[in-house]
This record gives structure tokens, C-alpha cells and sequence, in this order.
């Protein structure tokens, strides 16, 4: 895991005296709420429904056991006992004073933790695969490459006002685990022919009111012009990017507006002014934190092979365990997605039994995903019947991974103040009626999403099944849309027809997965049966 | 009738304009007719409130009711969190916000 | 008139800036002024054929949060302007150490800000992650010699 030096310490250091410094001057009027409102957005401190909520940065979704901890003891000390977990692997607070915000983001930096640009029009956290350093298909890790770009763009001066937010992804597999086309950036690094290292830009993706996946706009950049060529691209788009229209501001708009070739050309030449600025780090400072992020100490005899002589434990097996790339090693994610629960949501206790685990279990090491749950990616495999007993004993042990149940939810109406429709009641709903393991294993991979606004946080229009909340003259209202899918098989999700009431689209939803089972054939997943039928058999289902 | 509305500037609660001063009770809040705007601008003024705004509500026999499901869920708190609402154990609380 | 803030020691120049149009236009061009103002919309690039008669670029912010002259600014300095380079309009103390970063050398903002507040606004950074046009050495440069 990268450490800070110093420098990186006095980096945050210094942001957590300027913010004391601007919530002072809040409290005391010097500031206006208008004044102040970009500076508190830019350390993740909205204004919500009921209250303050402080966006905490996971750079890249991992953390050390240590850091884990302290999350759940801000949880206790400055919230209500919980926070929740979000799609961009952050965690959020729901219940924050201002005049405590500088104390916890002390408490925060003490751990090399920050809140740093996680709102604002701005460059914000970097995101990558949360099974990066594990996973059996990489080519290589990708956070070095994350930090190097993290780092960056901290207080990056030109890219502060930016005409919207910001979200970069990087992963370095075939199989794309971070939705990486459905950002504004998203790198994917390969190897060239002659197997050097490169970076494929792709850019102007996103989901929002207008979805869009991004197109190759650079292809296979050399990696010593990573930072340069991204810089490039946000040049760009901070000179030409439409600031008329909030709702038309996104990069993903200047793309499709300008055309993807006409925008490529203009951050080449952008580029290649750049690179005689000499703005690129050397290659030792990826070498230096890349020896941060050398493989832990595998036991290299542990043993292969698992005991599933308990039924319920080969349940949890199956779905929440993964290759691993170290023999005798697995990938376990926890599922945050009890039935009946709140998507995303851990209780101070939970967090703090994670961080547990995490040292005991995986080289103190845990991991966010983009799907609300958690990694723990390096766990002996000899160790993963005890580890399934503590999960289990805490409400962690749900075996649902990528089923139905493990819905992605956005906090919705009960918690954001741009929502139109309640997220998690419905994903409760959902859960419950689809709550039978069986069903839902037959039923099988069945990715569901739900965002409660156009906002699209909750991923609505990259989900299998995605649920989109609207208000009709003041009553709650959910559209419903099929075959979207994040990943190696990017697409945007259609939507079935008219809108229903909660109750109404939990049904809806059962008659579409109804018609998946009649019309499957061997091996399909439900997209795949959407994609080979199309619409008309599940809209007649649905409206009959 | 219109009621007031915002956030504690320090701690960020939800609170009703009462005639006088601020309240976490939307029962408390009183109609303010026209005078919505000179209220909110010397409120907001003195940092008594942050984000304030004006809202339609009804008066019922039960107290205030905003007429919006957004702000009624101010009023009370999460609806999918009854133990962290203002009035966490009465269970009929929550009837009237949906 | 607004105060500047400025952070050279040249005389001041008391023109004021003539437009970007009207500077570079060919015909009705103002060629010989010495100081121009850029608004947002402005290409910054338009003016880099006359670099060494400028002793004096305006960049406007007429709302802060329109971040183009961050932009503006870097790509005059990169292409190696000296004059004074002056933020005008919205120009709020939060903002000053990036746009100092940027190579603003000189700031008139419309609400006052003190000579000590921008000192101390300018210097909030004690290390920078970035190479820009400042001339400071940034962070990966100070790690590896
Ligand atoms: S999708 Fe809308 S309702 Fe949901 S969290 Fe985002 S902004 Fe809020």
C-alpha cells in the first residue's frame, strides 16, 4: 500500500489549517454560504437533506486496517453509528456538524486520510478495480499508475474550476471491474506489441441525463506520458467544455459535440506543446511508489484446496470468492447487501470488525468496490471457514454477490437533497421478495441499480435491470429499463415504458425476470436472453 | 399556508421558523404569510439559518404538514432509519410523510 | 477603482486593456496597445504573435467559478509573456495560490482583499505535486534530485 513521506503528510496537512481556517470564517460571517459553498464541496462537505454529509476519499478504494478502523470510529465519535459506502469506493457520513469537520479531517490525515476534491467541479478521486494486485487477469497493478495520477491532480491549480466534475478510472485487465467507459477518463493500460506498457485513454463516458461510453480517443499512449497526456485532455476540455448549461457541461458532451476525432486532434496538439514543458514525473517516482505495492509475503505452501462440507459455507463460497493470482490465496468480497437492508451501509461495530479481519486475515489490507461491498483480497484459503463464521455472526455473510439481491442503491430521497424518489425502501422491497437463495441462484448473475434522480449515482443505466426514480406531481415514481451493463460489454440500459409505483415496479420487475427463466437458453445470463429477444416479450410481460 | 425552513448553520439540524426564532419541530412552524423573504434575508444575515427557503404546508390536527414528501422527510428524518428520526419510538410517526 | 495587488516591481501600466478583438484585428486593429484583456471565452493563443509589445493581459473572472483563465494564464507564461499578468472580477482570497500558480502576478478583485490576507493565501501550499509555470519545483522533482 503507498505510505506518505512527508510531503505528502504536509499536503494534507495544510488543507485540513485552510479548511479550519474557512469554516472559521463561515461561522463568523466572513464567508457566505455562496463564498463558501465550492470551498466546503471540494473537502466532500455537502449541505444534505437533514443535515451536513462529509464524503470521506478512498483513493484508488483501498485501505489499510488501521484506516478501515478509523472510519467506523468517526462513525461513533462525530456521526450516528454508521456510514455508507458509495459507487465511487468513498464513504460518506450522513450526520456531520460543520464546526467538527476540521477536527475529523485531522483525525483523517492522521491516518494519511483526506477528503480531498470529492465534490466540487474538479478532478475528483481516482477509481480503479478492487481486485487490482489479485486479480489473475492483470497485467500489471494499476494504483501505482492511480497514485501517480492522484497526486497530480491534488490542488491541481489550472483544473480547480473545472465546467464540471471529474472522474478518472484506471485498470489494467481485459475484464473492466471499474466500469472504467463510463467515466470521464478511463485508462485502461496494456501492453504493446513490443510488450511495453501503455495507456488507452478513453474519454467523454458517463451516466447522468445524457449517458454516453467513452470512445478510444488515446491509443496506446507511451506510460512515461501518462500525466502529460491527461493534462492534455483536461486543457482541453477546461478551455472548450460548455458552461452555459450546467446539465451540458460534462466532458462527454464536448466530445459528442465536437466529435471524437476533432477532439483528439485538439489534445494531441495540446500534447505535444506539453510535452516540451517537461511536466511528466520521472520514471523513478513510479518505480519508488510502485515498490509500495509489491506483492504481500504469500505462504507459498499453504494449500490449494477448501473443505465445503458445510452447505451454507459452499453457498457463500460460490458466490463471494474469487481467483486468486497466488496459489492457496482467495478473493473474498463481504456483501454490504443483507436482505432487507440498506445498500452500502455498515455500522460502526461492522467497520471495525472488517479492519479485524482485514489484519488478521488479508495482509491488512481491504478493498471498496464500485458495488457497495467490500474486498478483502489476499485471504489464505486455509482461513476462509473462520473468516465465513465471523462475517456470518455479524450480519457480514451474505453469499449474493452479483445476484439479485446485491442491488446498488444511491441514498435516494431519505438522504439527498437532489432525489426525486426513494432509492433504498424499494431496494429493500426488492431484496425481500427475491430473498430465497435458491431463486436467486437460479436466477443467477442479475445486476440491478438504482439511482434516485437523473444523477445516476446509483448506476441506474449500467444495470441489467436499472430502476431510475422520477417524481410525478409530487408522488414517487420509478422508470424501469433493461440491458444495461458495465464492463467489458458497456451498454445503456432501455427503458421498458411507462412508470410504476413502488409497489408496481417490484412487480414488474418479477414478470421480467419471469420471462428471462421461460426464454433462457443454456448458459445465458438474464442481458444476454435481453439482448438475443430484445424489448417485446418482457414489455408485453410487464404491460400485458 | 407558507412556512420557513433550513439548516443550523453549526450543526447542520433541520429547523422550522417559529415567529421568533428556529425550532427542530415542524409543528412549531408558523405561517409567515408574505413576509417569507424579509425573514429569510435577516435570518440568513445573522447566520441563524443556513439554505433556508419557503415552503407550502398545511396545518392538520396532528400539527404543520409540508405539502411536499421532500420536506416531509425533513420534517421526520430517514423514513428507512425509524430509530434516528425525531421521534424514534413512536411507530405511526412515520404514516403521514409517504 | 479597485485596488492591485500586485507581486512585481515594474512600473504599473495605467492603460486599459482594449479587447482581444480589437487588438489583433488586422485592419481596425489596436496593434500598438500594451495592455489587453482576455474574457473567458477569449483564446489566450490569439495573442502569443505579440507577446513582447504586451506589458500588460487583463484576464477577467467575471464569476469565480468559471475556471477558463486558470487556462488563459498558464498558456501566456508557457509561451513566455513577462508582462504583468492581472486576475480582475470575481477574484475571491481562496482563490489566489492556484491562480499564482497559474502565473497571475498581479490581482484587482472587486471586494477587497488585504495585502497581509493574499500573502498569506499565496503561500497556503508548502510543497506543490505539479510543475506549472511558477517556477517552483514540484514534489516528484524534490524526491529524486
Ligand atoms: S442519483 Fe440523485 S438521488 Fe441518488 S444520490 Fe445521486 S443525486 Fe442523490
Amino acid at each position: 500500500m503507498y505510505k506518505y513521506d512527508n510531503y505528502d503528510q504536509q499536503m494534507v496537512d495544510a488543507r485540513v489549517s485552510e479548511f479550519r481556517d474557512q469554516v472559521a470564517r463561515r461561522i463568523a460571517g466572513t464567508l457566505t454560504e455562496d463564498q463558501f459553498k465550492p470551498l466546503r464541496l471540494k473537502n466532500g462537505l455537502y449541505l444534505q437533506l437533514h443535515a451536513y454529509m462529509l464524503r470521506v476519499a478512498i483513493p484508488y478504494g483501498t485501505l489499510s486496517g488501521a484506516q478501515m478502523r478509523l472510519l467506523g470510529d468517526i462513525a461513533d465519535k462525530y456521526d450516528r453509528g454508521y456510514g455508507h459506502f458509495t459507487t465511487r469506493q468513498n464513504i460518506q457520513y450522513n450526520w456531520i456538524k460543520l464546526a467538527d469537520t476540521p477536527d475529523i479531517l485531522a483525525d483523517l490525515a492522521k491516518v494519511e486520510m483526506h477528503a480531498i476534491q470529492t465534490s466540487g467541479n474538479c478532478i475528483r478521486n481516482i477509481s480503479s478495480d478492487q481486485f487490482a494486485g489479485a486479480a489473475a487477469d492483470e497485467i500489471v497493478d494499476p494504483r501505482p499508475y492511480a497514485e501517480l495520477l492522484r497526486q497530480w491532480s491534488s490542488f491541481h491549480p489550472e483544473f480547480d474550476y473545472l465546467p464540471r466534475k471529474f472522474k478518472i478510472a484506471v485498470i489494467a485487465s481485459e475484464t473492466d471491474r471499474a466500469a472504467m467507459k463510463l467515466h470521464d477518463i478511463g485508462i485502461r493500460l496494456r501492453h504493446d506489441d513490443a510488450g511495453a506498457i501503455v495507456a488507452d485513454f478513453y474519454v467523454g463516458g458517463g451516466m447522468g441525463r445524457t449517458p454516453m461510453i467513452a470512445p478510444l480517443i488515446g491509443d496506446g499512449i507511451a506510460i512515461d506520458h501518462m500525466v502529460t497526456y491527461t493534462e492534455a485532455a483536461l486543457r482541453v476540455y477546461n478551455r472548450h467544455g460548455r458552461r452555459d448549461n450546467k446539465y451540458k457541461a460534462r466532458i462527454k458532451i464536448l466530445v459528442h459535440e465536437i466529435g471524437a476525432d476533432s477532439y483528439r486532434s485538439q489534445v494531441e496538439a495540446e500534447f505535444a506543446h506539453l510535452q516540451t514543458l517537461e511536466l511528466e514525473p520521472p520514471a523513478a517516482e513510479l518505480a519508488r511508489i510502485q515498490a509500495m505495492f509489491v506483492p504481500p509475503a504469500f505462504d507459498t505452501t499453504a494449500p490449494d484446496s477448501v473443505d465445503r462440507s458445510d452447505p451454507d459455507f459452499a453457498v457463500w463460497l460460490d458466490n463471494n470468492v474469487h481467483a486468486h493470482k497466488q496459489p492457496g490465496y482467495a478473493l473474498v468480497t463481504i456483501s454490504l447487501k443483507p436482505i432487507g437492508g440498506i445498500p452500502g451501509d455498515a455500522s460502526a461495530d461492522q467497520i471495525r470488525l472488517m479492519a479485524d479481519l482485514a489484519q488478521k486475515h488479508s495482509f491488512d489490507e481491504l478493498r471498496v468496490t464500485h458495488a457497495q461491498n467490500i474486498v478483502l483480497p489476499h485471504v489464505k484459503k486455509a482461513d476462509l471457514y473462520a473468516l465465513w463464521q465471523m462475517l456470518e455472526a455479524n450480519g457480514l455473510g451474505t453469499p449474493n454477490l452479483d445476484l439479485i439481491t446485491d442491488i446498488i442503491a444511491c441514498p435516494g430521497l431519505d438522504y439527498c437533497s437532489l432525489a426525486n424518489a426513494r432509492s433504498i425502501p424499494l431496494a429493500q422491497k426488492i431484496s425481500q421478495r427475491f430473498a430465497d437463495q435458491g431463486r436467486q441462484q437460479d436466477l443467477g448473475e442479475l445486476k440491478l441499480k438504482i439511482s434516485g434522480c437523473i444523477n445516476a449515482c446509483g448506476h441506474h443505466h449500467a444495470g441489467h435491470i436499472g430502476v431510475l426514480g422520477v417524481d410525478r406531481k409530487g408522488v414517487e415514481n420509478y422508470q424501469l429499463s433493461l440491458g444495461g451493463s458495465e464492463g467489458a460489454d458497456t451498454s445503456l440500459g432501455q427503458i421498458t415504458g411507462p412508470g410504476f409505483s413502488e409497489d408496481g415496479i417490484v412487480d414488474a420487475i418479477e414478470k421480467a425476470t419471469e420471462v428471462y427463466l421461460v426464454k433462457r437458453e443454456n448458459g445465458e445470463r438474464f442481458v444476454d436472453t435481453y439482448r438475443r429477444v430484445g424489448m417485446a416479450p418482457f414489455k408485453e410481460a410487464i404491460y400485458g | 399556508m407558507k412556512i420557513l425552513t433550513g439548516n443550523d448553520l453549526k450543526t447542520g439540524d433541520v429547523i422550522w421558523w417559529t415567529g421568533y426564532d428556529w425550532s427542530r419541530h415542524v409543528e412549531d412552524a408558523v405561517d409567515v404569510g408574505s413576509d417569507a423573504d424579509t425573514i429569510l434575508a435577516r435570518e440568513e444575515a445573522t447566520r441563524r439559518v443556513n439554505a433556508s427557503y419557503a415552503i407550502e404546508a398545511q396545518k392538520t390536527a396532528d400539527g404543520v404538514r409540508p405539502a411536499h414528501i421532500k420536506d416531509r422527510i425533513r420534517a421526520l428524518g430517514p423514513t428507512v432509519r425509524p430509530d434516528l428520526t425525531l421521534k424514534p419510538t413512536d411507530p405511526e410517526i412515520g404514516n403521514w410523510v409517504i | 477603482m479597485v485596488d492591485v495587488l500586485r507581486y512585481r516591481t515594474d512600473e504599473m501600466v495605467g492603460d486599459p486593456g482594449v479587447t482581444v478583438d480589437s487588438f489583433v484585428d488586422p485592419v481596425f486593429g489596436q496593434t500598438n496597445a500594451s495592455a489587453v484583456r482576455l474574457e473567458p471565452g477569449d483564446d489566450a493563443r490569439a495573442l502569443l504573435p505579440y507577446l513582447d509589445r504586451l506589458a500588460l493581459v487583463e484576464v477577467n473572472f467575471p464569476a469565480y467559478g468559471d475556471g477558463r483563465g486558470y487556462s488563459s494564464a498558464r498558456i501566456l507564461r508557457e509561451a513566455g509573456y513577462t508582462g504583468e499578468l492581472r486576475a480582475v472580477g470575481d477574484v475571491l482570497i481562496d482563490q489566489l495560490s492556484h491562480m499564482h500558480r497559474c502565473g497571475f502576478d498581479a490581482f484587482a478583485p472587486e471586494h477587497a482583499i488585504t495585502r497581509e490576507a493574499a500573502d498569506k493565501a499565496i503561500a497556503t501550499w508548502p510543497e506543490v505535486y505539479q510543475r506549472t509555470v511558477d517556477g517552483r519545483q514540484p514534489i516528484w522533482a524534490l524526491r529524486h534530485g
